[in-house]
């Protein structure tokens, strides 16, 4: 039975190790007092997107014809980049607000 | 409008400064306050005389902003004044912004539909234009407590995205 079992946590940690670089990060983007920050930044398809807002007023991440995320006074929004490219994108609400993003394939 | 209040501001502190033996015609923190928090209120009043008039999306949209923002840049200005134990002053410059806010409102009154939407962004456009250089050339570098001082630059920001986001909306309209 305890042979067994090593076996099974060695195996279970072995997968764990090997899908570790496969998976998507989340990274975040913190705004503050109408900055994003950072303000420009490396991704790869498939990764998180976190705003944390720390502002008193509501913003976007508005990139124009593709997405539009709403993120509230004092709270956060995430979004899942699902294509390659540089994006900029911009707070709809405070267009003085500018940020950008490198994607690069999965 | 624009030129008018901007005049009204010089000559409130033009003639502040000749009266007063003093050697800057500087506003002291509690009429700031005061007039930071009242440029807020009248933007409110605006922004709700637009969401009962327009029903145009934009404009609506741009409305529902300024309540939202100006409520919350407000909030925070009376949480502030209470703490510092602070007592906002009236004084020439919020009773001059009031008084042509008034003449505003009733000015807007009389348009409806696309007329009314124009006229209310155009003005959008030139009142942030006006309190933003207020801020920036008088208000900001006269607040002497820090706490102060920090939230009129706050709000210098969100109302200078305010005046972007209004011209955008007003070459929407054109």
């Amino acid at each position: 039975m305890l042979p067994g079992r090593h076996l099974f946590v060695f195996v279970v940690t072995i997968w764990g190790i090997n899908s570790v670089p496969a998976h998507a990060e989340t990274i975040q983007i913190t705004i503050d007092n109408l900055v994003f920050s950072p303000e420009e930044l490396k991704a790869k398809v498939g990764d998180t997107i976190a705003w944390i807002n720390k502002d008193i007023v509501a913003h976007t991440a508005t990139a124009r014809g593709d997405w539009d995320v709403m993120i509230p006074a004092n709270k956060s929004a995430s979004l899942v980049l699902t294509k390659a490219g540089i994006v900029e994108y911009y707070c709809r609400l405070h267009p003085n607000m500018k940020g950008w993003i490198a994607i690069t394939p999965e | 409008m624009l030129v008018r209040l901007s005049a009204a501001i010089a000559a409130f502190y033009m003639l502040s400064g000749a009266g007063v033996a003093q050697a800057a015609a500087k506003p002291t923190d509690p009429q700031i306050a005061h007039i930071a928090y009242t440029a807020g209120l009248l933007d409110i009043e605006a922004a709700k005389q637009a969401l009962s008039k327009s029903t145009n999306k934009d404009v609506r949209a741009f409305a529902e902003d300024m309540v939202r923002d100006h409520t919350a840049v407000n909030d925070k200005a009376l949480a502030l004044v209470k703490k510092l134990n602070v007592t906002p002053e009236d004084n020439d410059t919020s009773r001059a912004l009031t008084k042509q806010a008034a003449e505003k409102r009733a000015e807007l009154s009389k348009l409806d539909g696309a007329e009314f939407a124009k006229a209310y962004i155009a003005n959008e456009v030139a009142y942030h234009k006006t309190v933003n250089g207020a801020l920036e050339t008088t208000l900001i570098p006269s607040a002497s407590n820090p706490e102060l001082k920090s939230l009129l630059r706050t709000g210098l920001k969100i109302f200078q995205g305010h005046q972007q986001h209004a011209e955008e909306v007003a070459a929407a309209l054109k």
